[in-house]
């Protein structure tokens, strides 16, 4: 295929300055001793000394920590029976009914989701907190595990199965060494997509955090909503760093097990 | 495959009761009452006064335009991006800031819209002189779109990459211009991608409310915020859900005219 011209390239460049401008420029005055984002006067990692003392801001950051990779590990296991329950039903309206159910809370936006939750668990009389918050993740990551897992189930031969218990492998054994294995690469997918939709959420979380209990974001908002305030420049910072680390490991860790060279891919 | 019983089917389809179903219905229950528990039709008549019918035209135009402009800059990015070396890491560039926290993305435009900001300054130095540009309506639709762009990419990305090379090299062949090839060729090839896009940015925009917060300052009131201000703020959970409910009726609509597909999940 033809290279882009001129125009194209100074075109995405544009796109890619807007794209990382935010960003680069919290990093920026992350380290402006004057404390706000206007007219740079000297450099200090005060900021960053604060977000570290900031014995609140780490309780959070733990919830918010804790919150992800439990919510991710349920939806992990109730997604992966899910989608092993859909595969197995075999007529197509029930299906295509529990499809569809599935796909309710991905499709819906977060405020309906929030508000509804917030009513479901009011009625039931779950206090709203920790458990309300970790529910209300589970519910809306187990679709999305869903959706990672069953392509692949579909990919997969029935005649594995067949040939595991012509073998001899009891109902147990299929599931834990023929299946699971197989679906590792959507099970994993579907993991991290949940992990990230979890420590992404601020919608739902903010409907369903009663008084005392804050995730991350819920917490930025509220810091936001009063003006500037140079912890959250370097809370910022140390995310975004952490997100990179995040991208450049899956990277490796990609590369290294497809031995395909699948990045920088060659043109077709 | 032998006709074992879908005990799978079992936890699966009571979480999707319990968290999908019931919640749905809450809400709608909940759209027929008063604040003081009462059954009444109101909700849905103070719908229908000018105020709310605007606040819902406001919405729909809000969004329509945040989709328009996001197709318009994404379709450029992603054609160009599919041809450009190291495709897939540029892709992957574009991906990363849709990682970082939404409310970072959006304080971060605090800084950079504010009176003294950087955008300002540059204002200043070519001579535009200072402008209010935070709490206006176009700052809530540039953040917008920066926030929705990748969601716009990736699906118009994708869609491009499937497109075979053979047919564009044969449209050449027959004597089309480039711009015919594009408007005869690949764009219709491509609809798939930008239908998935533009439903992944619509709906979420229809009921963005921490952005109208946070950078319109009020000014622009769509139906996200009007559902989060009665659940939190003034505790009308009935006109709150009665908001929702209609949200939820319209929804329901764009889903069967697009063709339901999850896009949101394409990303991330």
């Amino acid at each position: 295929m033809k290279k882009n011209g001129k125009l194209a390239q100074s075109y995405l460049v544009v796109v890619f300055l807007v794209l990382y401008a935010p960003i680069l420029y919290l990093t920026y005055y992350s380290f402006n001793s004057a404390g706000t984002m206007q007219g740079f006067e000297g450099f200090t990692l005060e900021w960053y000394k604060e977000v570290f003392h900031d014995t609140r801001l780490f309780i959070i950051v733990l919830n918010t920590v804790v919150i992800a990779l439990l919510s991710s590990a349920i939806s992990t296991i109730l997604g992966v029976v899910g989608a092993l329950a859909i595969q197995r039903v075999r007529r197509n309206r029930p299906r295509n009914t529990l499809l569809a159910m599935n796909n309710v809370l991905i499709v819906s936006p977060d405020v309906i989701i929030g508000a509804s939750f917030l009513i479901f668990f009011t009625m039931i009389g779950i206090k709203l907190g920790f458990t309300s918050v970790l529910l209300s993740h589970i519910a809306f990551s187990v679709p999305i595990v869903v959706l990672m897992v069953l392509p692949k189930l579909q990919e997969m031969s029935p005649t594995l199965i067949d040939a595991a218990k012509d073998l001899g492998a009891s109902g147990w054994d299929v599931l834990t060494k023929v299946v699971l294995p197989f679906l590792r690469p959507g099970i994993f997918a579907g993991f991290f997509m949940a992990l990230t939709y979890s420590l992404d959420d601020f919608a739902v979380t903010f409907f369903v955090t009663g008084n005392g209990y804050s995730t991350l974001s819920v917490e930025i908002y509220s810091r936001a909503r009063h003006g500037i305030s140079p912890s959250i420049n370097a809370l910022s910072t140390l995310i975004f760093l952490f997100t990179i680390s995040l991208v450049v490991g899956y990277y490796f860790l990609t590369r290294r097990s497809s031995r395909k060279p699948d990045w920088g891919v060659v043109q077709p | 495959m032998t006709r074992t019983r879908n005990l799978y089917l079992i936890p699966y389809a009571a979480w999707m009761l319990l968290f999908v179903a019931t919640p749905i219905v809450l809400i709608v229950y909940n759209s027929f009452f008063d604040v003081e528990g009462h059954f009444t039709l109101g909700n849905f008549q103070k719908f229908l006064t000018p105020v709310y019918l605007r606040m819902t035209f406001n919405s729909f135009w809000y969004a329509l335009l945040i989709t328009a402009f996001s197709l318009l800059v994404a379709y450029p990015t992603a054609y160009w991006l599919t041809r450009t070396k190291h495709k897939q890491l540029w892709l992957l560039l574009v991906i990363v800031p849709s990682w970082i926290n939404l409310l970072l993305k959006a304080y971060a435009f605090i800084g950079l819209f504010g009176t003294y900001g950087f955008v300002n300054s540059v204002f200043e130095m070519v001579g535009i002189g200072t402008q209010q540009i935070l709490f206006t309506d176009f700052s809530f639709v540039f953040v917008s779109v920066y926030i929705f762009i990748p969601f716009m990419i990736l699906p118009i990305y994708n869609a491009i990459e499937e497109l075979n090379p053979s047919l564009v090299y044969a449209s050449r062949d027959l004597g089309a211009s480039p711009w015919m090839t594009f408007r005869r060729v690949v764009f219709p090839l491509t609809l798939g991608g930008v239908k998935a896009g533009c439903q992944a940015v619509f709906i979420p925009a229809l009921s963005l409310f921490m952005i109208t917060r946070l950078i319109a300052g009020n000014r622009v009131v769509t139906l996200g915020t009007a559902i989060e201000q009665h659940f939190l703020v003034t505790q009308d959970w009935g006109m709150g859900s009665a908001i929702a409910v209609l949200l939820i009726i319209v929804m329901a609509v764009i889903m069967l005219m697009t063709g339901n597909r999850g896009a949101r999940n394409t990303i991330r």
